[in-house]
This record gives structure tokens, sequence and C-alpha cells, in this order.
């Protein structure tokens, strides 16, 4: 009952969030703001995390290359395949969820609870439009840039780990990343991106903005809102996947 | 003038407001006191719009917010300047942009005048200079300056003030306290201030409402306080020795 509630609530609030800004100006203003907070603070994080996960993908195929009728360049496809698929939309959109999720919710939450937000509603602002649509469009914006920069460094990680390891010639990674290449897989993974994105930062407006009470209640509304965030994406991405793979 | 016009409210089946009736008067300092939970913040809120009445009206010079559509109380709401309890300042933003922010968001100023109009409100708080500070800078008495200044930024016709003297020692609740009858004064405005302080009801209160167990319970003016037998009122407003040989004094001195 409280799930239908919530969701009943969640869509309520998306119908105030999608409104017309009062200022464009304010708004634009704002959405370069949000796209440093969101996006560009998150390159550090995406980059190295990328890197390494891309090298350790393609070390643990190498190792498991026992079959000498599996081509050489197995190794580069299943590191392509893998990180345009899953690894870079799905597992890095994970980790923004508890980066950025985090730290929405407590934004928002914080301003709840210092009355910041009924200062805005006091003055005649739509808080929800002033507050939430900037960093939800900067996360549908910046996000697909973070995946793309998260597939290049993924894919740039498995190739030094196997250099390193010296498992493999470039030559052959190469071809492997280029075999079987459907470029139908960036569209999917990218349209996914921009479902997650939407999802980490409205979900997460959400529970910070209704919160009530004090600090401890914002820590507990900050941990939802990356719980359920998180269960949303899972869900998403079973639901894209069924929809613009297989059907 | 602000005309609250037969106002229930209740959470969760509990009643918090009985029927209650007023007139807040324009250029005056219009005070709702009473103990703590007794429904004043309550009334406030309702009148504010943060809370949605059960019945009853709520008029901003006959205008009746209770039946207005969301865009039509943001017009209202745009010429109310509020001062929060907790100041309720944005704490990312300057001084300055604190003030400027309710000028970017509903009026054409270029940035000259908006600094002007930033200075002059700095300035009519005496703050003159503390632009570029940011809110937790200040003092918790500088701070309530700097949300009067924001509240009086867009000339607004309706002030409210929630517990303007919390947290402060009693010569800075002098001077809040004297510049909200100065500016209310200065501005025509309906000023309507939540408050505890009884050195408020005997300096500023020009209209009182005292709500007790929701209801409204008396109202008067701070001359009629002093003279009032009102039981509920003499155990609120004259709860200490000191308050009660004041108002002693204070009746001897009108004999």
């Amino acid at each position: 009952m409280k799930l239908l509630q919530n969701i009943g609530k969640y869509t309520l609030m998306l119908t105030m969030v999608f409104t017309k800004p009062k200022k464009w100006k304010i708004f634009f203003s704002r959405l370069i703001n949000e796209l440093d907070n969101i996006g560009i603070s998150s390159l550090p994080i995406v980059g190295l995390m990328s890197t390494f996960i891309g090298g350790v993908i393609a070390l643990q195929t190498a190792s498991n290359m026992s079959n000498p009728l599996l081509p050489k360049y197995t190794v580069g496809y299943i590191t392509q395949s893998s990180t345009i698929l899953e690894f870079s939309p799905t597992i890095i959109s994970l980790i923004l969820a508890g980066k950025v999720g985090s730290n929405v919710a407590s934004e928002i939450g914080t301003m709840r609870v210092t009355e910041q937000i009924d200062a805005l509603e006091i003055m005649g602002v739509n808080s929800l439009n002033h507050l939430v649509l900037p960093k939800v469009m900067a996360a549908i914006l910046f996000f697909p840039i973070l995946i793309i920069f998260s597939m290049a460094l993924s894919m740039l990680g498995g190739w030094m780990s196997l250099m390193i390891s010296d498992l493999t010639t470039t030559e052959t990674y190469v071809l492997g990343l280029r075999a079987f290449f459907n470029p139908f897989h960036i569209t999917y993974a990218l349209t996914k991106t921009v479902v997650f994105g939407f999802l980490i930062v409205s979900i997460s407006s959400f529970y910070g903005y209704y919160v009530k009470g004090g600090s401890i209640n914002v820590g507990l509304s900050s941990t939802q809102a990356v719980v359920s965030s998180s269960i949303a994406i899972l869900i998403a991405n079973f639901i894209l996947t069924q929809l613009l793979l297989l059907s | 003038m602000i005309e609250v016009k037969h106002v229930n409210k209740s959470f969760n089946g509990q009643q918090v407001l009985f029927d209650i009736n007023h007139q807040f008067e324009k250029g005056k300092v219009n005070l709702i006191i009473g103990q703590s939970g007794q429904g004043k913040s309550v009334l406030a809120k309702c009148m504010v719009g943060l809370y949605e009445v059960d019945d009853g009206q709520i008029l901003f010079d006959d205008r009746d917010f209770t039946q207005m559509e969301h865009f039509d109380r943001s017009k209202i709401r745009e010429e109310i300047g509020m001062l929060f309890q907790g100041v309720a300042l944005f704490d990312s933003l300057t001084v300055e942009e604190n003030i400027m922010f309710p000028l970017t968001m509903f009026t054409n100023m270029t940035k000259g005048e908006m600094q002007k109009r930033v200075d002059f409100c700095l300035d009519r708080v005496n703050l003159s200079g503390r632009n570029k500070l940011f809110p937790a800078e200040c003092s918790g008495g500088m701070q309530k300056r700097i949300g009067i200044a924001r509240a009086i930024s867009m000339n607004p016709k309706y002030l409210f003030c929630d517990e303007p003297n919390s947290g402060l020692d009693p010569k800075t609740s002098i001077v809040i306290d004297g510049l909200i009858k100065d500016i209310t004064a200065e501005f025509d405005m309906t000023t309507i201030v939540i408050t505890h302080d009884m050195n408020s009801v005997i300096e500023i209160g020009q209209n009182i409402l005292f709500i007790h167990q929701g209801k409204k319970w008396w109202s008067g003016d701070k001359d009629s306080i002093i003279t009032t037998d009102n039981p509920e009122i003499l155990s609120f407003v004259f709860a200490s020795e000191f308050m009660k040989e004041i108002r002693s004094i204070m009746q001897e001195k009108r004999t």
C-alpha cells in the first residue's frame, strides 16, 4: 500500500518538475552548475573504475582461454561486448546511483529540514521545478557522455592489462574489439543510460524532497534513495533489455 | 489586510484549529501569541499556504487564497515576505545573492538596479557592506536581519515573521522588534508576528491574537492586554513574578 502511495506521490512530483521554468536564464545557470556537480565531478571515479574493471575483464577472459579452437581475438571481443552491453551502462550507473543519488537526496533533504524549500514556496517559486529539473536534465545530458567515456577507458584498461601481462598483441586485441561490432548496441547502452540517469536523480530527489524530521532522517532518506534507485535500475535494465534486444 | 474566516484544521483526525476568525490589520504589527502546541504556527502556515485548511477562508485584501489554483497562489505569494524561525537563508548563496534571489526570479530589473535594491535593503537592516558574506559566517542576529532584508526586497504587502527573536539575546531582540515595527510603518505592510517573547508583546503588539487550545481565546492591543482579567492570558503573558510586577506598575501608571 505504501509502495502504491509513493508511486502516486512520485508521479505527482514529476508533473510539478516538468513544467516551464519561471526564468530560462536561471534554469540554464542552474543546469550548468548541475552539469558540473553531477557530471564533471563524476569523471574521476568513472574513469578509475572503468580502467581497472576493463583490465580485470580482459585478464579474466584471457586466463580462461585454454581452448585452442577459440580465436585469440576473443579476449578483445568479450571485453568490448561486456563493456558496451552491461558493464558501462549498468554497473557504472549503479555506482553513480551511490555517488549522485546520495548527494542529491541529502542536498534537497537538508534544504527541506532547514525550511529553505518552504522559503522558495512562499516566495511563489515552484520549488520542484527550480531544484529538481536542472538536476534531471543534467543527468540525462551528461550520463551518456560519462558512459561513452567509461566504455573507452574500459577497453583501454583491457589493452593495458594485456600488454603488461604480455597475453596478446595490440593488433589481435583491436581485431577483437572490432569483431562482430553491432552499432545498435551503442544505441541500446545509451538509451539505458538516459533512463537510468532519469531514475537516479528523480528518485533521489523524491526521497530528499519529502523527508520529515532532522539530520538523522536526511541520512536515512539518502540511504533509501540509493537503495531504491539501484532497485529501479535493475528492474529498468531487465525491461529495456527485453524491449530493445529481444523484441 | 488579511482576514481569517472560520478556519478549521486537523492532522490525522486530530483537530488543531477550531473556527478561527480574525482580521490582521494593514500598517500594523499583528501578533499571534500562545503557548507551544496551541496552533499558532499551524495558523500561520495555513495563511501562507504551506498547509491546506480543512474549511474556512483566508482573504488577502478580499482575495480568497484557499480557493485559488497553484498559479494564482504564486501571484499572491510574490506579495508575501517571510522571516522563518530558522531564518532559512540559502546557505550556498552569499548575503547579496540571498536578497537578490527573489528579484532575479520575479522582476526584470537590470543587474545595477538589483544591486541598488540589495544595498538599500542591507542598509535598512544596518548591514551595509556585508554583501559577500555567507550565512554561516554571520551571527544569529545578523542572519535574522538578512532574513528581514530578503523578505522586504520585493516590497511585500504582507510580512510574516515566525519567532523572530528566538535564540537572540534581549538587546538584539529589541533591535529586531524595532526593525519590524519601523518597516511595517514605512512600507505600510500587514505584518504578522508569531512570538513567545513577552517583551515583543509589550513593545510592538498593535493587534494581538491569543490562541489557546486551537481557538481564538482573546484579541486586543498591548494596552488592553495589561488590563485584561482573562485568566489564560494572565497565566501566559504574566507568568513570571517579574512580569506580574511590570503589570502592576503599568496598571498603577494608568490609574
